[in-house]
């Protein structure tokens, strides 16, 4: 049987000069000054910190549309979705026949690990990953954020299907208008 | 300058002994590395010069706990983990802090399971959570900054100094 690849070699003994560790040193001490007048790469984090990019995925948050009403409508899927189960939904009538909404709405910011999978279900656009990520916490129970806390961190985005003004006009022609009275079975 | 009389620290200088005892500590923590994941990544990326937390004096990472008196759990905490990393607290000499890193360290994050611990909490006493998985470097040195303030305000209770004005802990 051969031997397959050649075995390195230790290196040859080393001279005199090599011995005394001068030029090992002096090496070193020269890459040290090279450094002092290279450019800082420091980042002054508390003073100045990164632009963040477009998408970024800090904590969730929940929105409003233009109207002032929250876009969740409790359907539960991104409650579904979360892998962690950050999310927990409870669903309440808001009286107008047509939609619910969240009655609680937690996320869970320590079990929240920021994929996007929420924001990417979310048949209403309703809950956006903000690019907030220098939250810190003293205790688990503030780090629970509840629904007034994520809508005041979302803030209002413009809702461009204006679902709610085909909603509630009378119709076109198309399908009728849906009973507006609360309570009716369908 | 304001007219709080509370704010009169931020132009007198008095101390207590406790108060320079605090701000020596404060300005010299030593983490304990207790890098467990790949929050310890983001745990080393701030160690280095991009980050550098030596510009908040806790740049001396120490391995050994009997030198060290901030424990950093970075990453998740199996249940077999769990007695090493409660020896590893009780070896660090008092007064002692503990941030736990991420969403694993801070509540089991997506390990919903029978083999992780939800949570250091359950085994050690933890001061800071920083959320996120892994937390960004600059979250852990808000994480770092949230335990210095907490230090310095216990050394203010322990001899019975009237908490801060929160405009002189913003300024700090």
């Amino acid at each position: 049987m051969s031997v397959i690849g050649k075995p390195v070699k230790r290196p040859e003994p080393r001279g005199f000069l090599a011995n005394t560790y001068l030029p090992s040193v002096l090496k070193g001490m020269w890459i040290t000054l090279r450094h002092m007048f290279r450019r800082k790469v420091t980042m002054q984090y508390p003073e100045e910190s990164w632009r963040l990019p477009d998408g970024y995925r800090g904590l969730p948050a929940l929105v409003k549309d233009d109207n002032d009403r929250v876009k969740c409508v409790a359907c539960y899927l991104c409650q579904y979705v979360c892998p962690p189960k950050a999310i927990h939904i409870e669903a309440q009538e808001i009286g107008t026949g047509v939609e619910k909404g969240p009655r609680v709405f937690d996320i869970n910011m320590l079990r929240c690990i920021m994929c996007g999978y929420c924001e990417e279900v979310c048949p209403e656009q309703a809950i956006f990953l903000t690019p907030e990520y220098r939250t810190v916490g003293l205790n688990r129970e503030e780090m629970i954020f509840h629904k007034d806390k994520l809508l005041e961190m979302g803030g209002v985005r413009p809702d461009p299907i204006k679902k709610w003004a085909r909603l509630t006009a009378p119709a076109a022609g198309g399908n009728p208008p849906r009973p507006a009275a609360p309570g009716v079975a369908r | 300058m304001s007219d709080d009389p509370r704010d009169m620290e931020s132009w007198i200088l008095t101390t207590k002994i406790a108060d320079y005892v605090a701000w020596g500590r404060k300005n010299s923590l030593w983490p304990m590395p207790m890098g467990l994941a790949c929050c310890a990544i983001e745990l080393m990326a701030m160690v280095a010069p991009r980050y550098d937390v030596a510009r908040f004096g806790a740049e001396a990472l120490r391995f050994s706990p009997r030198q060290a008196d901030l424990m950093i759990v970075a990453g998740t905490v199996t249940k077999k983990m769990a007695p090493a990393v409660r020896r590893i607290f009780d070896q660090m000499p008092e007064p002692k802090w503990v941030i736990a890193m991420g969403a694993c360290a801070s509540s089991g994050g997506m390990f919903r399971t029978y083999s992780v611990t939800q949570g250091v909490d359950e085994i050690i006493p933890v001061d800071v959570y920083v959320p996120g998985c892994p937390p960004r470097p600059e979250a852990l040195i808000e994480g770092i900054m949230q335990v210095q303030r907490l230090l310095d305000e216990r050394a203010r209770e322990s001899r019975g100094a009237a908490p801060r004005s929160p405009a002189t802990v913003a300024a700090r």
